[in-house]
């Protein structure tokens, strides 16, 4: 088996999505061969030749690529794919907009977000907002496959020496381009990433009862996320909510602050290592799945939980 | 220009959806059957661009049982002019599906095709990136903002930091995200209006597509259920356990 796993990356250097995605590789089993399609991405094609486990780098340097246009990368997915068993890419909002069309190039039905490897041709993914697990067996001959990160724990990012081989393809589609980028700054962790998350919910009231979470997580190296209701009353961006449609996450600590507790937000946190919930409500559905209820009003509670770190 | 929106019949987002006790597929015997929330956003968005003057027909596609008349006929009286039901029992997948919409989209030449970005069933998130595989179109997925000027449409994209502004030539396929729009709600007179709306039926079979499902699904299970843990009287209570017997934070 060969497997080309998409590298998730900023160009300067390897996200930590693309190490899930390559312990999703080794579970399959096979030759691993990393693709970094983008432009001046010397830094991150250097960092994908020392991961653990990566057979070859494929450096796809090219102004087509700049932006990770689906049109474009794409194109040349699906060339350099044909050579595969299995190409990967991680479930990020990348991998999900350039997987699915590659594989339609290559005339294969793709299978999103696999959360375990049973056989080479065998996976297991959650339906239904993660209330139901299917096992599903591919009959195409190559597989196209996203991978959702925090179902498998990343490969080391070092003790590799991969081979690194520049692609000559350049497969530029001419009919999407690159307008602007509005990407929120944060010194904290990113969500998907971090160790220790606590989200606020509707019961923070505003935006402004946010800066009592930003606090403790702060204090705690932890990233601030929300509930889909906190981020539809507009208390905060979008791009903090964890849910089935927001970011999914698996930190070791997630810390649930006046969030009752949807489904769809379950979905998106319940595979935590701890999970905390400090809400008022005593019959919250979240405190079915907290390790650790406190009912409380939050107004008391984080302050306290503020002094106390 | 022509718009053509895909909508999907889906159980409907509060039916709480269980494996069957044999583990061969869901239960969705007599649950309640919906308009994907997601293509519901995208006949808004549709309609919303017909009402500023951009848009002059708005073309319903679904695709599956009869029963999924049901769903045009709500695209209708929320503002689509008339449908198409690709009627087959066979349970289609993505692929499938994508390459019915390419063989109406080759017949019926729209300049904008709106989707919603995933089916809250099946979870793929795949069809409307396939479609732009199949058809060469350009594709604007995950969309919290969509304008069309000048032979063009500019598509801002929820991605994980934040957002990105792309723009495609047209023609080009959108897929919605949850911001694009709030959705109206169907009045009486318009659904009973729909109801007399011309609707379209066909197959995969006339539309020349093979449609025989690629993966198959083994076993369906629940997930593996969390045990709820203990209730602890006080912040101090909580970061003594966090710290001692969880030892998550130092």
């Amino acid at each position: 088996m060969s497997i080309l796993v998409i590298a998730e990356h900023d160009n300067a250097s390897l996200k930590g999505a693309t190490l899930n995605t390559i312990a999703a590789a080794k579970a399959i089993g096979g030759d691993i061969d990393v693709l970094v399609a983008g432009s001046d991405c010397s830094g991150a094609v250097q960092a994908a030749a020392a991961v653990s486990g990566v057979a070859k780098v494929i450096n796809a340097d090219n102004s087509a690529y700049a932006n990770q246009l689906a049109e474009n990368v794409a194109l040349l997915v699906a060339e350099l794919g044909k050579n595969y068993t299995h190409i990967l890419a991680p479930a990020t909002s990348n991998g999900k907009n350039i997987a699915p069309r590659a594989a339609a190039l290559l005339d294969v039905q793709a299978i999103s977000e696999i959360v375990s490897v049973e056989a080479a041709d065998t996976f297991k993914r959650p339906i239904y907002a993660g209330n139901v697990i299917a096992t599903v067996q591919s009959s195409d001959a190559i597989k196209v496959i996203t991978v959702r990160g925090t179902a498998f724990d990343p490969v080391p990012a070092d003790g590799g020496s991969a081979t690194v081989e520049d692609s000559s393809l350049s497969t530029d589609a001419g009919i999407s381009s690159f307008v602007s980028e509005e990407l929120a700054k944060s010194d904290r962790p990113e969500l998907t990433a971090a160790k220790i998350v606590i989200s606020g919910g509707r019961g923070m009231q505003n935006g402004d009862n946010f800066e009592m979470l930003y606090s403790v997580a702060d204090k705690l190296g932890a990233a601030v996320g929300a509930s889909r209701a906190a981020v539809d009353a507009g208390f905060v961006p979008n791009d903090m909510q964890v849910g089935q449609t927001g970011k999914i996450v698996a930190p070791d600590l997630y810390v649930a602050v006046g969030i009752s507790g949807a489904i769809q937000h379950l979905a998106g946190m319940k595979d935590s290592k701890v999970i905390v919930a400090i809400n008022k409500d005593e019959e919250a559905p979240i405190f079915q799945v907290a390790d650790y209820g406190l009912v409380a009003d939050l107004f008391d509670a984080i302050p306290e939980l503020d002094s106390s770190l | 220009m022509k718009i053509l929106v895909a909508v999907k019949r889906v159980v409907d987002y509060n039916v709480k959806v269980r494996p069957k006790s044999d583990g061969t597929d869901v239960d969705i015997a007599n649950a309640k059957m919906s308009i994907n929330p997601f293509c519901e956003i995208a006949v808004e968005e549709a309609v919303r661009l017909k009402e500023k003057g951009v848009a002059t027909e708005i073309i319903a596609v679904s695709m599956g049982p009869k029963q999924a008349q049901e769903q045009i006929r709500t695209a209708m009286a929320l503002g689509a002019d008339r449908g198409i039901l690709v009627e087959t029992d066979v349970e289609l997948q993505p692929l499938a599906v994508a390459k019915c919409l390419k063989a109406i989209i080759d017949k019926e030449t729209p300049d904008l095709i709106i989707m919603g970005k995933q089916s809250i069933d099946a979870d793929n998130n795949q069809t409307g990136q396939m479609l732009g595989a199949l058809t060469g179109m350009p594709q604007g997925t995950f969309a919290s903002e969509v304008t069309v000027a000048d032979g063009k449409v500019n598509v801002t994209r929820e991605v994980d930091g934040g957002a990105q502004t792309v723009a495609l030539t047209l023609p080009a396929i959108v897929t919605t995200d949850l911001r694009l729009n709030e959705p109206r709600y169907a009045s009486l007179p318009n659904i009973m209006k729909a109801k007399k709306k011309p609707l379209e039926t066909t197959s995969p079979e006339d539309l020349g597509v093979d449609a025989a499902p690629r993966v198959q699904t083994l076993k369906v299970e629940p997930p593996a259920e969390r045990q709820a843990g203990i209730k602890v009287a006080d912040v101090a209570e909580l970061v003594d356990k966090l710290k001692n017997e969880a030892k998550v934070i130092s």
